[in-house]
């Protein structure tokens, strides 16, 4: 009885949740030009996607700046985690942290509205257009609200690591910078790795801080589907929803069948 | 070799400390800086003693997350406690339904329940009825629970996993029934994901103009739309006002809920 009853609220809440994305789904490929009744099945409004070249820029100026940031992102912040962790201070280990998080507390507005001002004051000082300095101005932002995930994810890795092994390896003779490399990287890596995946996801995903900061001239996907959906709809919004819900689906099953590979094949591996 | 040692690791923080300064203190003195002067760049008072007229939107906004926080919060613990005490191979897969909508991007969530509630939506159209649903509190409310929802969920059911099974047995053996145990026991030991849940949902959606311009149907305005008229319109002074209240509220507001979790554990989940 009680095992049906949590099957059914499970069943419940997971439906509710899916069905706005499923009817979405349903109505990228309507014939008619309408959200509301389906007519029958066609592919014309992934067709007139695919031949919109906005689209494709925009999906391609969002995986630069994603790849980009990301990148830059796990660099800081990696060499941030590891010298956190050297700082003997408390107080500076902390005032570190809390700065870092400020990012990730505020509300995007605020962080998308302070990132604005200040690249309008930096275009003043250097007297440029804000057009010119947009793409860095962007790329500068989405590192900055990486920065927080990477180092979230990075330093409780080197805490649980510990000085043992690096002290190891500058005894046999390694200089600083080998035994970081060469010893403490590798066993640091899983959360280097999903700490960059994290920024990765965060800037494909972020709207609200490149509404703020971006400019005309450079336009991401989250940017483009604001201005689609500020007018009338049409399916092809639908249309390239739905490929964005699939890719993601693709992935996160992929990045799932991977792991529980893994974990299957060193029983004693620790699960994560 | 001491001294070497210390010297990398001193540079280590160093590009970040920088970047942290640079853009994100830097940035922060400016919004103050815009709050605290007019166009022509005098100070002035002017802009913090106009946010009176804005206090209604404020409580508007507070009130509307609020609420859906409070429905995220009864939806999402019973949820969240379900999939924990499913069976392992059973967690992953729930856990991997409630990522995809988290992490499909907020805009298509938002406008895929739009597509379902408007006035010729697709409910009003399988009905063929007529209701009037954008527009209205409750779709705003609608809208913030549907598209935050899993952030509350997974917090808590990692804190929940977490618990030590043995919890439970000492709990039931010591002649707790089963709602006692989660009363007693598991609730206030997952009370530091409740709290994490709690911020995740409440930040966003009290920040939101998204869902509330498209939900909303631009009958009524929340705070984060107030500021985005301001960046639209250009009265960048006026938006920086609002903005730096706001923060100001939102830090004091997690540093009493941060007060009450054990610091780190449950924090962020990914």
């Amino acid at each position: 009885m009680k095992k049906h009853l949590s099957h059914a609220y499970l069943f419940l809440v997971f439906g509710i949740l899916y069905i706005p994305i499923l009817t979405l789904i349903l109505f990228s490929f309507n014939s008619a030009n309408s959200t509301a009744s389906f007519e029958g099945f066609s592919l014309r409004w992934y067709i007139e996607l695919f031949n919109s070249p906005d689209a494709f820029e925009a999906l391609r100026n969002s995986l630069i700046l994603a790849t980009l940031s990301s990148l830059i992102a796990t660099v800081i912040g990696t060499a941030a985690a590891e010298g956190i962790y050297k700082m003997r201070s408390k107080l500076s280990k902390a005032a570190v942290t809390s700065v870092t998080n400020i990012p990730m507390m505020n509300p995007d507005i605020v962080t998308g509205m302070s990132m604005m001002l200040f690249f309008v004051a930096v275009a003043g000082i250097l007297s440029l257009d804000y057009e010119d300095i947009g793409f860095a101005a962007m790329l500068i932002s989405h590192v900055t609200f990486g920065l927080p995930y990477v180092i979230l994810s990075v330093l409780p890795r080197i805490n649980e690591l510990g000085d043992s092994l690096s002290e190891a390896a500058l005894d046999l003779g390694c200089t600083p910078f080998q035994a970081f490399f060469k010893v403490k990287l590798p066993n640091i890596m899983p959360g280097v790795i999903s700490g960059m995946i994290m920024a990765f996801t965060m800037s494909l995903d972020d709207f609200v801080i490149s509404y703020f900061v971006g400019s005309s001239n450079f336009q991401t996907l989250p940017l483009l589907i604001y201005s689609m959906t500020k007018k009338k709809v049409t399916p092809d919004m639908y249309a390239l929803s739905t490929l964005i819900v699939i890719t993601i689906f693709v992935m996160l099953v992929i990045s799932n069948v991977k792991s529980s590979k893994r974990i299957n094949a060193k029983p004693g591996g620790k699960k994560r | 070799m001491k001294k070497k040692r210390s010297v990398m690791h001193s540079i280590a923080a160093a590009p970040h400390i920088f970047w942290a300064i640079l853009f994100i203190i830097l940035p922060l003195i400016i919004v103050i800086y815009y709050a605290f002067t007019d166009d022509t760049g005098a100070f002035s008072f002017e802009n913090i003693l106009s946010l009176g007229e804005y206090v209604p939107i404020f409580v508007l906004s507070l009130e509307l997350s609020v609420i859906a926080t409070f429905v995220c919060l009864l939806i999402g613990y019973p949820l969240a406690y379900i999939m924990a005490k499913a069976k392992p191979e059973h967690q992953k897969i729930y856990v991997m339904l409630l990522m995809l909508p988290m992490w499909t991007n907020l805009l298509i969530r938002t406008y895929s329940i739009m597509a379902l509630l408007d006035d010729g939506g697709i409910i009003n159209s399988i009905l063929g009825t007529t209701m009037h649903i954008v527009g209205t509190k409750g779709a705003v409310i609608f809208g913030m629970v549907y598209d935050f929802l899993p952030y509350m969920v997974l917090p808590i059911y990692t804190c929940i996993s977490k618990i030590d099974k043995h919890m439970w047995e000492a709990a039931s053996d010591l002649g707790c029934s089963t709602v006692q145990v989660i009363t007693k026991v598991i609730f206030p030991l997952s009370m530091s994901g409740v709290i994490s849940g709690v911020t995740m949902v409440l930040v966003p959606s009290i920040s939101t103009f998204y869902i509330s311009q498209k939900l909303g149907g631009g009958t009524f305005e929340l705070i984060g739309d107030t500021i985005e008229r301001q960046f639209v319109t250009g009265a960048l002074n006026v938006g920086a006002a609002i903005s730096l209240v706001m923060m100001i509220l939102i830090l004091i507001s997690l540093g009493v809920m941060n007060k009450f979790s054990d610091s780190e554990e449950g924090g962020i989940i990914v």
